[in-house]
């Protein structure tokens, strides 16, 4: 893991009209780290994400990416450094077969005609590093499962290199075994050295993959937990609120101290 | 509650996962299997609802067999050819309402788009003496500049397509009539550009040979190129015998044509413009990032969008598109019956190029289809007129027969698409 974190927030704010959405927020991710954010319902994870990846600009705070300053105004800019986002919603085209998915926006062209077989042989071996399990690369996104569906997305969000993931919610609405092969996925884009961030409700998830667990609650950071040393129990009180007591106190004591 | 790493046993089976990914493309299982490949191909897709024109094909033989049944006269080199030459109005304007069906979307104007396209074109060259082939390149553009107004309020204001053409397939029909003025009927120079259309025929013998011939080198070259290519990449290709295979079912067919036109008046030029129109129109959807485009838009607008698609310009330019078909259409409709009149566009038009796309294989749910499949409906539905007319049965019947016809079709489609969807293929 590296020094510098591939991406740092610095004290970031972001106000919709009355409303507070994010307060002070400091987050880190470094390379080959799998940051987990968790947080209820309405505790700024999708607002925070949205920061990072361009859609709304931050008001206040620094984001340092690779150790300098940088303004992230739009999406473009976000791709530009390296940022690449999964939604919740795929955003695949079912009719569209995996190859197609996989290049759609940046497809490869030989003097101005789409060159299948080089975007075809560049697919299976980007499936192939991931080992990533589909029956065929050219069968329509509609033939595949939910989970091979997530697989493919988070492939499509791979071909730019990025050194930063960031997936919302990849295992919401999948079964266990294809939790279970998006997971795998995970650990995958780790050893690969990328930087991930991970948006999950699932406890489960986040204690299997994640390396650190960043709490948001009412918009603001509620601590940053290893996940190696940190029971669930500690995890869910920091996202309810429930942390003002006794045992987590000391529990909190024993994670600075082994820092 | 477990949560340790190895609760999420590891589902990888790593040579499991090589042979998932290097497994043999479903649509070339034939390869693999021979034969008995074919049959098993054949019965999956029996089963996914995944037919492609092998419906069409097997209407296009009973419609052959029926009518010749009733006429002996139905599959004679005068009346195929004349089938020939009278379906490129309509198949031209199919081929325009594909490019919007891809979309999902329809328009409703081309009918009234063709007609005007056919009233300016005799308005200039006739009435102010413009030359001809100047005033077919403005009724061209002028088709597709309207088709381009209606994309606008499509795109760009967000009114429904449906709404916005159904306005345009009044308004241009108004349009029309007041362009013809008074007469109503401007007749063309049978001679001239427009005319020459649909009269004019390569009377050498050699040269609907000599097209067949190009054609089908052309497709074997071409999968042939291909498949080394693929072949090279280490990516599934289609096996020779195939690609043999389909290159002389092509050739049959292709000289089949060719000599019934030579025994009649030789290969119709409307035809052979119709074919370079399917060609190229086929070129951009399936090999140009343009048509991917339009397939994608097709399936989600959503991904188009955060894919960097302009939605908004290939929506515009599809409109466009079916615009400057519906006015080509509407010239070989003028060339046709020699003259703009104030019956062009009208009546059943409309119904037959939405039927035509449909028949053909075209789905009315957006992101599937080819243009190819103009060619295989239009072929349908003026068979059916002809067969109808030889049998001297009146025009109400023909309309209820037509209408039928695209029925079963939308029918078929949507019963389609349902077996796809539990197959998991749309």
């Amino acid at each position: 893991m590296s020094a510098t974190p591939v991406l740092a927030l610095r004290g970031v704010s972001k106000r919709f009209g009355a409303v507070q959405a994010l307060t002070d927020v400091e987050l880190e991710v470094h390379g080959g780290e799998v940051v987990a954010l968790v947080g209820d319902n309405g505790a700024g994870k999708s607002t925070l994400v949205k920061t990072i990846a361009g859609v709304h600009p931050i008001d206040e705070g620094v984001i340092e990416w690779e150790g300098r300053s940088v303004s992230i105004d739009r999406p473009h800019d976000a791709q530009n450094l390296g940022i690449a986002t999964v939604y919740q919603d795929l955003a695949l085209c079912d009719n569209i077969d995996v190859v197609g998915n996989l290049y759609l926006g940046r497809e490869i062209r030989k003097r101005g005609i789409l060159n299948e077989v080089e975007m075809e042989r560049r697919a299976r071996e980007l499936l192939d590093t991931l080992s990533i399990r589909i029956p065929s690369v050219r069968i329509p996104i509609a033939s595949l499962s939910g989970g091979q569906r997530q697989t493919v997305a988070i492939a499509r969000s791979m071909l730019g290199e990025p050194q930063l993931v960031i997936l919302d919610e990849p295992t919401a609405a999948l079964g266990v075994e294809q939790t279970a092969q998006v997971l795998d996925l995970v650990e995958r884009l780790r050893e690969r050295g990328h930087a991930v961030i991970l948006i999950s409700h699932n406890m489960a998830d986040v204690k299997a993959v994640a390396d650190k667990v960043a709490v948001l609650r009412l918009g603001r950071n509620n601590g940053v937990f290893d996940v190696k040393v940190t029971s669930q129990e500690e995890i869910i009180s920091a996202i309810t609120g429930a942390t003002d007591n006794a045992v987590t106190r000391r529990a909190a004591r024993t994670t600075e101290v082994q820092k | 509650m477990n949560t340790e790493k190895t609760s999420t046993p590891p589902v990888v089976n790593p040579e499991a996962a090589h042979d998932a990914v290097t497994a043999v493309d479903p649509r070339l299982l034939v390869r693999e299997q021979g034969f008995a490949g074919y049959l098993t191909e054949f019965k999956r897709k029996l089963h996914s609802g995944d037919l492609g024109s092998i419906p069409v094909i097997i209407g296009l033989v009973i419609i052959a067999v029926v009518f010749q049944s009733l006429n002996s006269n139905f599959l004679s080199a005068q009346n195929l050819s004349n089938i020939a030459v009278t379906m490129v109005a309509t198949g031209m304007m199919a081929v325009g309402i594909i490019f919007v069906l891809l979309l999902g979307e329809i328009d409703l104007s081309v009918g009234s788009v063709s007609g005007v396209a056919g009233a300016i074109a005799a308005v200039l060259s006739v009435t102010h003496g413009v030359n001809e082939w100047l005033a077919v390149i403005i009724a061209i553009v002028s088709g597709a500049v309207i088709g381009a107004l209606h994309g606008f309020f499509f795109a760009r204001i967000g009114a429904p397509a449906f709404a916005v053409t159904l306005a345009g397939l009044l308004f241009w029909l108004g349009f029309m009539l007041q362009l013809l003025g008074d007469q109503g009927t401007i007749n063309l120079d049978g001679e001239g550009v427009i005319g020459k259309l649909t009269t004019y025929y390569f009377t050498d013998v050699a040269a609907a040979y000599g097209l067949a011939a190009v054609a089908v080198a052309a497709f074997f070259l071409s999968a042939f190129f291909d498949a080394r290519r693929r072949e090279a990449a280490g990516v599934p290709s289609r096996p020779l015998v195939d690609i043999v295979v389909r290159t002389v079912l092509l050739a049959v067919v292709a000289f089949a044509a060719a000599a019934m036109f030579n025994q009649y008046k030789g290969l119709p030029l409307a035809l052979v413009l119709f074919l370079v129109v399917l060609v190229a129109t086929d070129f951009v959807l399936r090999r140009t990032t343009y048509g991917r485009k339009i397939f994608a838009l097709g399936g989600s607008v959503e991904a188009s969008r955060r894919a960097g698609i302009n939605v908004t310009a290939v929506r515009i330019s599809v409109f466009s598109i079916a615009g400057t078909f519906a006015a080509i259409g509407g010239l070989f409709w003028a060339s046709k019956i020699a003259a703009a009149n104030q019956s062009a566009g009208a009546g059943d038009l409309l119904m037959n190029v939405i039927a035509a796309a449909v028949i053909g294989g075209t789905s009315l749910f957006g992101g599937r289809g080819r243009t190819w499949n103009a060619l295989l409906g239009v072929m349908v539905i003026v068979s059916i007129q002809y067969g109808l007319a030889l049998e001297g049965i009146a025009t109400p019947i023909q309309y209820m027969i037509t209408g039928g016809v695209l029925l079963a079709t939308v029918v078929i489609d949507s019963l389609t698409r349902k077996t796809q969807k539990t197959a998991g293929r749309a």
